[in-house]
């Protein structure tokens, strides 16, 4: 038992529960860890999504984690502002990422969009690599995937389709 | 049940801008509730996806502003969503109408999210800091809903004689529905002078313009001209849609009230 670990490690430390391969603290969504008197810690999330269904396991593993350190946790809050972006993804997050074929998000200024005539200001993950062969060429099958921070695209190079972290 | 009728006061004395989040908030839960519809009948596994993903996005969006909503009446999202009867609910009639065919739900998602995304947009600026960090993520999310439902729109309008012929019916069928969103009553002509809230009416502009612009692409011509324009839902006065939804939406709370698992 590493009991010298903080509060902050075991908080951030905690896997995803949609992609478990990378940790809260991975996905860069642990916005505060407060530890107060009698070992009491408050801990401040942001959701990557508003309706991420995810976040209700993630507030209860947050917790689960404290408690089986002896920490008393007097509450997991949601906090919005400012909001997340995919720009908050660790490098040790995207490298986890690439590794099990999920394309980590395009790190450059996001172009704006051009919707016929619309100046949306969707951000366009331009340039993402195939987490398979690394190549450079990939094309968007559909802006909806398996999680909602996820879309689906398709390697030029390899043809294999693969899921990519949106914006 | 006397809950019932507790609720019933609590949600006609909610405050300005509980009220303004709960129209809101019941816009994107019963637009939510009608995509979800779709699951297990979408035309292809992609689209069925999407639709999913959007739903559920909209269902997020609904849960913060529910819950913004009844928090300093001591309501939780839960009771907001589950308990109210639809007079009770103030989402747009534009939300409530029965799905119809692909055509009619992409419209309705175009017109929606269009609004949507202005409507965020300003919204980040309000002077309540809350609502302004929920709408900078919803923004974000709703681009998204708006993409799919523009790339939608100019494939099926610009499609096959019979897909421009169900986008027309589409269009036909839902634009008097629209102009509700624009509406502004007292209290929330109160609200933007205070800088909390976008002014409904100054949305509507740029609103028909990016519309206006899509449809001539979609070769779905200009909107359509007619003096009915159907309101009423934010006062709760709703079509007979809405309540059929309402006892789907919320047998299982009825049925077993304060269920946890």
């Amino acid at each position: 038992m590493t009991a010298t670990k903080t509060a902050r490690e075991l908080v951030e430390g905690v896997p995803d529960p949609e992609m478990p391969w990378v940790t809260l603290g991975d996905l860069g969504i642990v916005r505060e860890v407060t530890t107060g008197p009698g070992e009491s810690v408050r801990v401040a999330l942001t959701p990557t999504y508003l309706g991420c269904p995810a976040i209700e396991a993630m507030r209860t593993d947050v917790a689960e984690a404290l408690t089986a350190q002896g920490y008393r946790v007097e509450g997991v809050e949601l906090r919005l502002d400012p909001p997340w972006t995919s720009a908050a993804i660790t490098e040790r997050g995207r490298q986890k990422l690439a590794e099990v074929g999920i394309a980590p998000p395009h790190l450059t200024e996001n172009a704006d969009m051009h919707v016929s005539g619309t100046h949306s200001s969707t951000p366009l993950s331009l340039g993402v690599r195939c987490p398979h062969c690394g190549g450079i060429e990939t094309a968007l099958l559909s802006r909806f995937g398996a999680s909602p921070c996820q879309e689906l695209r398709r390697c030029s190079s390899c043809g294999e389709p693969f899921p990519a972290v949106r914006s | 049940m006397s809950n019932a009728r507790a609720l019933t006061a609590l949600t006609k004395t909610l405050k300005p801008l509980d009220g303004y989040a709960l129209a809101l908030g019941d816009d994107a839960l019963i637009s939510s509730h009608r995509l979800s519809e779709w699951l297990t009948y979408a035309p292809d596994l992609e689209e069925e996806v999407a639709l999913a993903n959007i739903a559920l996005d909209q269902l997020g969006q609904a849960r913060h502003l529910l819950g913004f909503a009844g928090r300093s009446s001591g309501l939780s999202e839960d009771e907001l969503a589950y308990q109210r009867v639809d007079r009770e609910y103030r989402n747009s009639l534009l939300a409530e109408l029965p799905n119809g065919d692909f055509a009619h739900t992409i419209l309705r998602l175009f017109f929606f999210s269009t609004y949507q995304r202005l409507l965020y947009a300003g919204l980040t600026a309000s002077a309540d800091g809350e609502l302004a960090a929920f709408a900078a993520k919803a923004a974000v999310e709703v681009g998204y809903h708006h993409e799919y439902a523009v790339s939608w729109t100019l494939r099926l309008g610009d499609g096959t004689e019979e897909s421009h012929d169900r986008a027309a019916a589409a269009l036909a069928e839902l634009w008097p529905y629209t102009a509700e969103l624009f509406a502004v009553d007292e209290d929330v002509a109160a609200l933007a002078a205070e800088g909390l809230v976008p002014d409904p009416e100054s949305l509507a502009g740029p609103w028909s313009e990016q519309v206006g612009t899509v449809l001539a692409q979609a070769t779905l011509g200009t909107a359509p001209s007619g003096t009915w324009r159907p309101s009423g839902g934010r006062a709760g006065l709703h079509t007979e849609a809405l309540g059929y939804l309402l006892a789907e939406m919320q047998s299982v709370h009825r049925a077993h009230p304060g269920a946890t698992w």
